[in-house]
């Protein structure tokens, strides 16, 4: 029989918890709640005072235009740009799984992009893709004016969808070849000696094997495109050309701390946790069912 | 009993308070300065803050960078509500409505009478103090690094027009453009249109066109204003430039192109920019070898009676909340800044100009602008004094003008792109500006500014 470890009293449990609930409470609980408090009120930013206004600032949010494109752009760019980072980094895994001549090279490389901070790589991605002096300035000199991320909103996004995909093709990357590695390499033999090809193993033993890992990623993408992508925008395009690059995360950077306007701020990351929490549940609800543990 | 209790806490009071003055009177007094200038700049600043401390023994100013001037007020902001503000912060010229409205700050004049400094208020330029004063012309903050917008011309390329001046009406502006375009120069004039370019495109023009930004003069007389740039001058201005924009003499630098309107004017590809001349030292710099070029005041349109143009860059504001000697340091420590020498000094090193008459006059005639590398920066003074401030001309006072300037930059750049007919664009701009305004009038519901 299987022996467990119990505490006679429950308080003694308590104790040992303590630490880690002061911990949550303060770092995730009470500015939460705070963000919440703010919301619903009109902050003075030097703290001189406040207005209780209700549901005020949300009513205002969602009667602006802005908002509503800032919600559909962040949408647009979560769901490219996870596509994008999940399809490349399967594929790369794939291959170096494969152990093809120097995989052991790609798989120390392929994963460095993810140690880069966003600022950084945005900043390298603004030299190359910068349409007068960058690497893409040929593409201009061929077709004059057709790459212009200053006025277009489209090659804006094009570029920012760039920099974070290359950031998170790497870190799909290390979990999917992680994965791959688990799969039993007999399983894949026996396929092989049934007269399967690369492809058919691939969809038929390796695939299935790995959907959590799929579901994972998708969940974690999805996630990190909605915050991950604010240095990338802070560096890249700072949201324009005329908002089109506007991510709910950059807009509540700007509108709190730049504008100084905490409690439409406030607001707006709550309605961002709300729809985070959305889709997650969305995922877990509906796409976890195809997803097989064991 | 109580007696007694009361006697030992006043012998303790008493001990502790000569314990804590025989150190202070050994070592100086520090306080606190924060400020938004990076790179070249924080070198400076750091430069002034140690000739400070090396002038006199009794006190010490701690100069801190933040980075940027939305840094400096952010941070400001946050150490002000944890009670750790330092007693000197630099705020940018459009933070002014909300710090003075936020309750936090000294005001300058009398922290400098408490201390007996005799600042003679009237020394500053009217067109410098006017955008830091209340409605009755009270100095809240300090004048400290301050420009004004400038149009610099390549000499070189209107000598091949056969100028010699640079254009003082867009009319004529126009001509040289199309001109230059003729003459084989790609580029007549670069122009940019973020949010930062508000500044030259839309306040200094409306200010040397006398032109309204916002009601209620401009937001002096209450938080009411709203903006009304849709239906003055501006609206034919940004026709204008579209329209030279389209005809390809006009192009867009920005730094997200790879290449700011500084360095296309500087490298000589781009033949005339507005900026401030905050820019004129880099631009002796960084310019191509041997490359002729010099500064005018921004042309306006034919017919036009020029008003004074508007003071850029930031003030400086004492903090509440500190102790009586920090605040004679404080006090030491803006003296110092306002002497004619450390004007010399700063505006030398830096670019920005003089925000003093006397400290004008001394550069004037220690020679300062005759010499080749200062030589024409003395076009900023006049255009700041182009004209005694009307009530619009005095500056801009909007609260959140960050995210108007924000606004400004968005509906330019749809209006750039053919989203929008420039109607309409300056129309979403006012219709956004004033609903910033609105919150902000909310959040500070039954207040007044100064």
């Amino acid at each position: 029989m299987e022996k467990r470890i119990t505490f006679s009293k429950w308080s003694v449990g308590i104790l040992f918890a303590v630490p880690q609930l002061l911990l949550i409470f303060t770092f995730f609980y009470w500015p939460a709640g705070q963000a919440v408090f703010w919301s619903l009120t009109l902050q003075q930013p030097w703290g001189g005072g406040n207005i209780w206004v209700g549901l005020d600032n949300f009513k205002s949010i969602i009667a602006n235009a802005d908002y509503w494109n800032s919600i559909t752009i962040s949408i647009t760019f979560a769901a490219i740009s996870t596509g994008i980072s999940m399809v490349g980094g399967l594929i790369l895994a794939a291959l170096t799984d494969r152990q093809l001549r120097g995989s052991k090279i790609y798989r120390v490389v392929l994963i460095w992009p993810y140690g880069i901070a966003a600022p950084a790589a945005a900043m390298a991605f603004r030299f190359i893709l910068a349409p007068e002096a960058g690497l893409i300035a040929v593409v201009n000199q061929w077709w004059p004016g057709i790459w212009d991320p200053g006025l277009d909103g489209n090659a804006a996004m094009a570029c920012i969808i760039a920099a974070f995909s290359w950031k998170y093709i790497a870190y799909s990357f290390i979990f999917f070849l992680a994965a791959f590695q688990a799969i039993p390499r007999s399983l894949i033999e026996a396929a092989a000696m049934d007269g399967s090809s690369v492809l058919r193993r691939f969809w038929d033993v390796q695939f299935p094997l790995i959907t959590p890992t799929i579901f994972f990623l998708l969940v974690i993408n999805i996630t990190e495109s909605f915050q991950d992508s604010f240095g990338i925008v802070d560096i890249m395009t700072s949201g324009g050309p005329h908002n089109s690059t506007n991510l709910m995360v950059y807009k509540i950077y700007s509108d709190g701390f730049k504008g100084l306007d905490f409690s439409g701020a406030a607001a707006q990351s709550i309605i961002l946790m709300l729809l985070i929490v959305v889709l997650t549940i969305f995922q877990f609800r509906f796409i976890e069912k195809r997803v097989h543990y064991r | 009993m109580s007696k007694l209790k009361n006697c030992i806490s006043a012998v303790a009071a008493g001990v502790m308070s000569v314990a804590l003055a025989l150190p202070a009177a050994a070592a100086p007094t520090k306080f606190d300065f924060w400020f938004g200038l990076s790179g070249d700049l924080e070198r400076v600043v750091q430069t002034l803050c140690k000739n400070f401390n090396e002038s006199q023994k009794d006190y010490e100013v701690s100069c801190v960078s933040q980075g940027n001037y939305d840094a400096a007020l952010q941070n400001t902001i946050a150490a002000f509500r944890a009670g750790k503000q330092p007693a000197i912060v630099q705020v940018y010229d459009v933070g002014t409505a909300t710090m003075m409205l936020s309750g936090a700050y000294y005001p300058v004049s009398k922290l400098m009478s408490e201390n007996g400094y005799k600042v003679k208020w009237d020394d500053y330029f009217p067109g410098i103090a006017r955008y830091y004063a209340t409605s009755k012309g009270e100095l809240l903050s300090f004048p400290f690094n301050s420009s004004t917008a400038l149009l610099y011309w390549n000499k070189d390329a209107f000598a091949k027009i056969g100028k010699t001046a640079a254009p003082k009406t867009w009319e004529e502006a126009a001509e040289d453009m199309k001109a230059l375009k003729g003459a084989g120069y790609d580029c007549p004039m670069a122009i940019n249109i973020s949010g930062n370019e508000s500044w030259q495109l839309m306040e200094q023009f409306s200010a040397i066109h006398d032109q309204p930004v916002a009601t209620k003069n401009n937001g002096y007389d209450g938080l009411d204003a709203r903006l009304t740039v849709n239906k003055t001058k501006f609206v034919k201005y940004v026709t204008d430039l579209k329209s030279w924009y389209d005809q390809g003499l006009i192009k867009i630098k920005s730094k997200d192109l790879g290449q700011d309107m500084v360095q296309a004017f500087a490298s000589g590809d781009c033949q005339m920019i507005m900026t401030s001349v905050g820019d004129h030292g880099s631009i002796t710099k960084t310019q191509k070898a041997g490359m002729a070029w010099d500064v005018a005041e921004l042309p306006v349109y034919a017919g036009t009676e020029r008003k004074n143009s508007l003071v850029g860059g930031a003030s400086l504001w004492v903090l509440s909340g500190k102790s009586a000697d920090e605040y004679k340091g404080a006090a030491a420590f803006l003296d110092f800044i306002g002497k004619p020498e450390t004007a010399l000094f700063w505006s030398t090193n830096t670019g920005y100009i003089p925000v003093k008459k006397s400290g004008f006059d001394f550069m004037k005639s220690s020679g300062f602008y005759d010499k080749a590398p200062y030589k024409g920066r003395e076009v900023a003074i006049a255009s700041l004094t182009a004209s005694e401030p009307t009530p619009i001309t005095r500056g801009v006072r909007l609260g959140s003008f960050t995210q108007i300037r924000a606004e400004f930059g968005n509906q330019m750049q749809a209006i750039f792109a053919n989203k929008v007919s420039v109607q309409e664009g300056i129309d979403n701009l006012v219709k956004n500006g004033d609903a910033v305004l609105d919150r902000f009038e909310a959040t500070y519901k039954g207040k007044q500014l100064p």
